[in-house]
């Protein structure tokens, strides 16, 4: 309950400076810390609870930016339409990548992300319609009553999506589902040997992780009126999803929510103040931090300086 | 009826035979000793009955139905429960959560359900005082009773217990000895895997022992140490 009041709380302030914000600036950084947090929640789901590192973000991503641009392109279909066909595209993806992928291991399983990414990213580039390697432009239709502009409401969308979002991850987390996770997280066979289900629990986690993933990706073209390959299946978001889950611990749904709020934010901060490059070595610095001084995360932290006092 | 049937199972690695042609007959109720020197394919045996190896001939039956190519945890939720030689259990979980693990997946309860039957089984396994520490935190004769009791959590009808024994002092070996025969007499039929001969003597009504992968004997448990088989594959000769 006080959770759902909580995101009440966050929908009306989000809708309040909508209404009142007068700078468009505010809602163009705020978006992209918002993305992160979807991004990072997501990353959660199969990282964190599963304990599979997945470095495939941006394939996933991507592939739901491309699905909101092409269907754009093609029917004009509204953005919230966009979204809904971005999960379900993302989502399958995760399935399909899950049943090749997910009988391997560690290290491995990584790799294997990886080499989604590559894949993914070669499909866009020959792909003429979606516009190619040049990428594609895109006109933006008016906003929708009662937004100002196109950008606050994207903005309305994103605030929307981290609820939902993380609203998903909370029901996996203290479901069954979640303990599965858990358990199969910490040994795959004695989880089996439990009843656990695991190849079956894995791809769920995966779909619904790259389903999300691909969700928070679907309005992205709109946001910058352009879609291209190289950009849209950059690593950096990877990185991005991967770091603010450890930087806020993995453990909790709140973790990642925190830890991208944070990492985003002084991205933000440093982007505009000092260079678009200094901003990616933050995500190094901040991470080798915590993962030496609190390897589980701001919650880890909290948790271990509450039990001490 | 037996309630386990082992029909020709082979199974290797590679170009190692691990097991070669094993066929054993379980029958309900019965307390049933595997033994073997170290690397005699024990474990891979057990591991193929529950699931987590497949078997690449001959097949496995249990309670009539065939359950060679099941994957584990179907085993499981069909009454085949095991507890694993090194220790595996949930870490990040707090003992209690272990057991709620087969307890939600197995048997289906909810969990203030679940709660009241996994405190059950920490107290019947003397485990009850650590319900809520960090497994993580067990000492290696609660590791072993925490295997015992998330295998029991299953409600299962055979239990597998693999050297659940080992490295414990002899106090502590009649406490688990205790438990399993308690189980037995409420009609779990157990295989259990054990070094300890004493333990696996006093216990076992029929053993059966491997050796290099293929079984050399099958007797009751006075006569199987008397076997010049078992003596020259234990003792070498």
């Amino acid at each position: 309950m006080r959770f759902w009041i909580g995101a009440a709380v966050w929908i009306a302030l989000a809708a309040g400076v909508a209404v009142f914000a007068k700078n468009e600036y505010v809602f163009f950084a705020t978006y992209t810390v918002l993305m992160f947090v979807v991004l990072a929640t997501a990353w959660n789901i199969l990282g964190g609870y599963a304990g599979y590192v997945n470095f495939g973000t941006p394939a996933f991503f991507g592939l739901g930016a491309y699905t909101g641009a092409v269907l754009y392109k093609a029917f004009a279909l509204p953005l919230g339409l966009q979204i809904v066909a971005a999960f379900v595209m993302s989502g399958l993806l995760g399935l399909f990548a899950g049943i090749l992928t997910l009988r391997l291991r560690g290290i491995f399983f990584a790799i294997a992300t990886i080499a989604l990414v590559v894949i993914m990213e070669t499909l866009f580039i020959n792909w003429r319609y979606a516009g190619g390697a040049t990428g594609l432009q895109l006109l933006r239709p008016a906003p929708l009553w009662p937004f100002q502009s196109y950008i606050t409401m994207l903005f309305m969308v994103m605030a929307l999506m981290v609820v939902g979002a993380v609203a998903i991850a909370r029901y996996i987390e203290r479901s069954w589902i979640g303990r599965g996770l858990r358990a199969l997280r910490d040994s795959e066979d004695a989880a089996e040997c439990s009843g656990v289900p695991t190849l079956r629990l894995k791809l769920f986690a995966c779909a619904v992780s790259g389903g999300l993933m691909g969700a928070a990706g679907a309005p992205m073209p709109m946001y910058l009126s352009f879609i291209e390959p190289a950009s849209t299946f950059n690593l950096n978001y990877a990185v991005g999803a991967l770091a603010g889950a450890m930087i806020g611990g993995t453990s909790h749904w709140i973790g990642p929510v925190l830890g991208a709020v944070l990492l985003s934010s002084v991205q933000q901060v440093v982007t505009v103040t000092i260079s678009n490059e200094i901003n990616v070595l933050v995500v190094g610095v901040l991470l080798v931090v915590f993962v030496v001084a609190a390897p589980d995360g701001i919650i880890g932290f909290f948790r271990k300086w509450l039990s001490s006092k | 009826m037996a309630l386990l049937e082992i029909n020709n199972v082979s199974k290797s690695f590679g170009g190692f035979a691990a097991l070669t042609d094993v066929s054993i007959d379980i029958a309900q109720g019965e307390r049933f000793g595997l033994i073997g020197p170290n690397g005699s394919g024990k474990t891979t045996l057990i591991n193929c009955v529950s699931g987590t190896l497949q078997n690449e001939s001959g097949s496995i039956v249990f309670d009539g139905a065939d359950v060679t190519r099941k994957a584990a945890y179907q085993r499981t939720r069909g009454g085949i429960a095991r507890s694993f030689q090194i220790p595996r259990p949930f870490f990040s979980m707090s003992v209690l959560e272990n057991l709620m693990v087969p307890l939600g997946y197995v048997v289906h309860l909810n969990n203030k359900n679940a709660e009241t039957e996994a405190m059950n089984i920490l107290e019947r396994m003397g485990l009850a005082d650590k319900a809520g520490a960090q497994s993580s935190s067990l000492s290696q004769v609660e590791l072993r009773k925490l295997e015992l009791a998330r295998a029991m959590a299953a409600r299962p009808r055979l239990l597998i217990s693999d050297e659940a024994m080992a490295g414990l002092s002899g106090s502590e070996v009649d406490e688990v000895l205790k438990i399993l025969f308690d189980l037995n007499a409420s009609g779990i039929t157990i295989i259990m895997i054990e070094h300890i001969m004493q333990a696996v003597m006093r216990f076992s009504q029929r053993v059966v022992c491997l050796d290099a992968g293929r079984i050399i004997c099958e007797a009751a448990p006075a006569e199987i140490v008397k076997n010049p088989e078992v003596q020259k594959a234990y003792l070498g000769a």
